[in-house]
């Protein structure tokens, strides 16, 4: 019987995502321009976690605790969330195509944070991932909107998405070229393509969190998310309510998707891909599905960042360029796929 | 356990869909609906489930509004199976059935063995249970609806709605699929297209004509020539049977298209 793991393989399993998780971060850490060997990688972390004292060179030290582990780290916490929000997005609105990329959530997650960050809209009140999680929910409001006007169905949706994308991408153009300075706004662009430089431990403490809040929620709508398979009606005939259920499920996607556009950028095609790929892997079941595309979203993110950095030697690319090679084509793939099967 | 519709009212899109419409379902009777299509039957369906709300009036389960009840409290009393519902996701025929079981389980209240044994109950009593492991995209449209009321069956109702489940179904299979119904032990409500299925399996009929209700009793009360006449604009021949049974032949070339074409239409465009 495969539908329900007892609660010893609930254990194991759980033991098992753990440990896959912390080879990639140990993975992560140690590949690069400069190879580091991964026993040094784990005398680092000894070394800041426990004071270990293991003697090692402070440029090694330096590289794997400030820079790649908490990129590596953030990157983790951006697949999870973004792989969550793909998945929950998918089966609440029955469409395999949704991801927040695509459904223009990115896209005004990002008009959220430039406002804050060079309109300076609400100075001292609204930090980046507040203004971020605004522009986010904004746009999808937008978007769900204009989909019931256009008629609902599969297509509706993504082509609101579309056009709420484009309208969201160009009113962000338009404020950095308004607004910023040529440096603001040629860090800005790098930054909207998907980016991980730059990023510290600081980030981390944001992210982390997001993605587990995100997480935790996710797993506890997971009935909740099982009873949509059928749509939204039968889903309150068997008892959700299933206005708070699209209020909680959509209000943490938009969270956990602006905390991760205001660190990183919108990075595009993991929130669409990941779920599809850990349906075939653990099935439909969204109390196993929804734990397993956070890890395989954290995994990918983090190969994702080691190949960006080491692709063009001496040159680190937009991690948004990676996702988007692998994701564009796949995303081709899903659609053929929902043709021939409809 | 008493469900009643009590002068409930429905418009969408500014059209009046339900008007006015009162009715009480008796304990443990087979209530079939009939109507023409638009006349109102789906959404009398989804209002006696409580999943819509309806603009005027108020549906009661055991003299208490439905919407005052939990969603849950209503689902482990009530189930409905709607019109030929499909999903995209790769489940199997067992898992759609096992999501019966949604009302009685919680984020901290995990599946237990006594949900297995309920879910095989349903699978052995609509005859599933030997297909329980095939994917639900291989069943056949007889087969997919079976396990729709074995969902049904696995959240323990008292009352089932049923909107017309006999769709897009041959013969063979309409007919196991209501006498497998009326063979629980449940209070029935099902909307029904056939009238013939629904002189059959019914212990009282509710006739629908353009959003109200204009008949409901036994359906030997209630199937006459001229209802039938002037709700479907048909001429039919009716049969009694000595054991109280009613069969209507319908009779070709006996409408008058010129006279019900118009009204027809007219319902059509309203959608059902």
């Amino acid at each position: 019987m495969n539908r329900t793991l007892t609660s010893g393989g609930r254990t194991g399993a759980a033991i098992a995502a753990l440990v896959i998780l912390l080879l990639a971060l140990w993975m992560g850490a140690a590949i690069g321009e400069t190879a580091i060997p991964l026993a040094t990688v784990a005398q680092t972390v000894a070394n800041r976690l426990w004071n270990a004292g293991y003697p090692l060179e402070p440029i090694d030290e330096g590289i794997i605790w400030s820079y790649r582990l908490s990129r590596a780290v953030v990157a983790a916490s951006c697949g999870a969330a973004l792989a969550l929000s793909g998945a929950v997005l998918q089966s609440l609105l029955r469409n395999p195509l949704a991801d927040p990329y695509i459904l223009g959530i990115s896209a005004g997650a990002s008009t959220g944070a430039v406002g804050v960050a060079i309109l300076g809209i609400g100075a001292g009140v609204l930090t980046l991932p507040l203004g971020a999680f605004l522009g986010a929910i904004t746009a999808f409001v937008l978007v769900s909107v204009l989909a019931v006007k256009a008629g609902r169905g599969t297509a509706a949706i993504i082509l609101a998405g579309v056009a709420g994308s484009q309208l969201f991408n160009a009113l962000t153009s338009f404020i950095v070229t308004k607004a910023a300075t040529a440096e603001q706004a040629r860090g800005i662009m790098f930054w909207l393509l998907g980016n991980l430089s730059g990023v510290r431990w600081a980030d981390a403490w944001l992210a982390v969190p997001a993605a587990l809040v995100g997480l935790v929620v996710c797993l506890w709508h997971a009935r909740s998310l099982d009873a949509f398979t059928f749509g939204a009606e039968s889903a309150a005939s068997l008892g959700i309510s299933v206005r708070r259920t699209y209020l909680a499920l959509v209000g943490v996607s938009a969270m956990m998707t602006a905390v991760m556009v205001s660190i990183v950028g919108s990075i595009g095609f993991v929130g669409l891909v990941i779920p599809h790929a850990a349906r075939l892997l653990v099935g439909v079941r969204h109390g196993v599905l929804l734990p397993a595309a956070a890890l395989t979203g954290a995994v990918f993110m983090i190969l994702a960042d080691i190949l960006s950095r080491t692709i063009i030697p001496g040159q680190v690319l937009p991690i948004g360029v990676i996702t988007a090679l692998i994701g564009a084509p796949a995303f081709a793939l899903i659609l053929a796929k929902g043709r021939a099967r409809a | 356990m008493r469900l009643t519709a009590r002068s409930v009212s429905w418009s969408a899109g500014g059209a009046d869909i339900l008007k006015d419409v009162s009715l009480a379902v008796e304990t443990g009777e087979f209530l079939g609906i009939i109507g023409p299509n638009g006349s109102g039957k789906t959404s009398l369906m989804s209002l006696l489930s409580g999943i819509r709300k309806p603009r005027s009036g108020q549906v009661l389960l055991d003299g208490v509004p439905i919407g005052a009840l939990g969603r849950r409290t209503v689902a482990q009393r009530l189930a409905l199976v709607e019109q030929q519902a499909e999903t995209g996701e790769r489940i199997t025929a067992r898992q759609a059935v096992e999501l019966g079981r949604t009302p009685y389980l919680g984020p901290l209240s995990p599946w237990s063995p006594d949900d297995d044994r309920i879910v095989d109950a349903a699978l052995d009593n609509v005859d599933m249970a030997h297909l329980s492991g095939r994917s639900w995209h291989t069943l056949s449209g007889g087969e997919r609806q079976r396990l729709h009321i074995a969902r049904a069956l696995a959240q323990q109702p008292r009352i089932l709605l049923l909107d017309e489940p006999t769709n897009h179904l041959d013969i063979g299979h309409q007919i196991s699929l209501l006498d497998l119904v009326q063979r629980q032990d449940l209070t029935v409500v099902a909307a029904l297209h056939d009238l013939n299925h629904a002189a059959m399996f019914c212990d009282r009929i509710a006739v629908m004509q353009a959003g109200r209700l204009v008949a409901l009793g036994r359906p030997r009360d209630v199937l006459t020539v001229e209802r039938i006449r002037d709700v479907f604009g048909v001429d039919v021949a009716i049969e009694h049977e000595p054991d109280g049974g009613c069969h209507i032949r319908f009779r070709p070339g006996r409408t008058s298209p010129g006279r019900r074409a118009a009204p027809v239409v007219a319902l059509a465009t309203t959608g059902t």
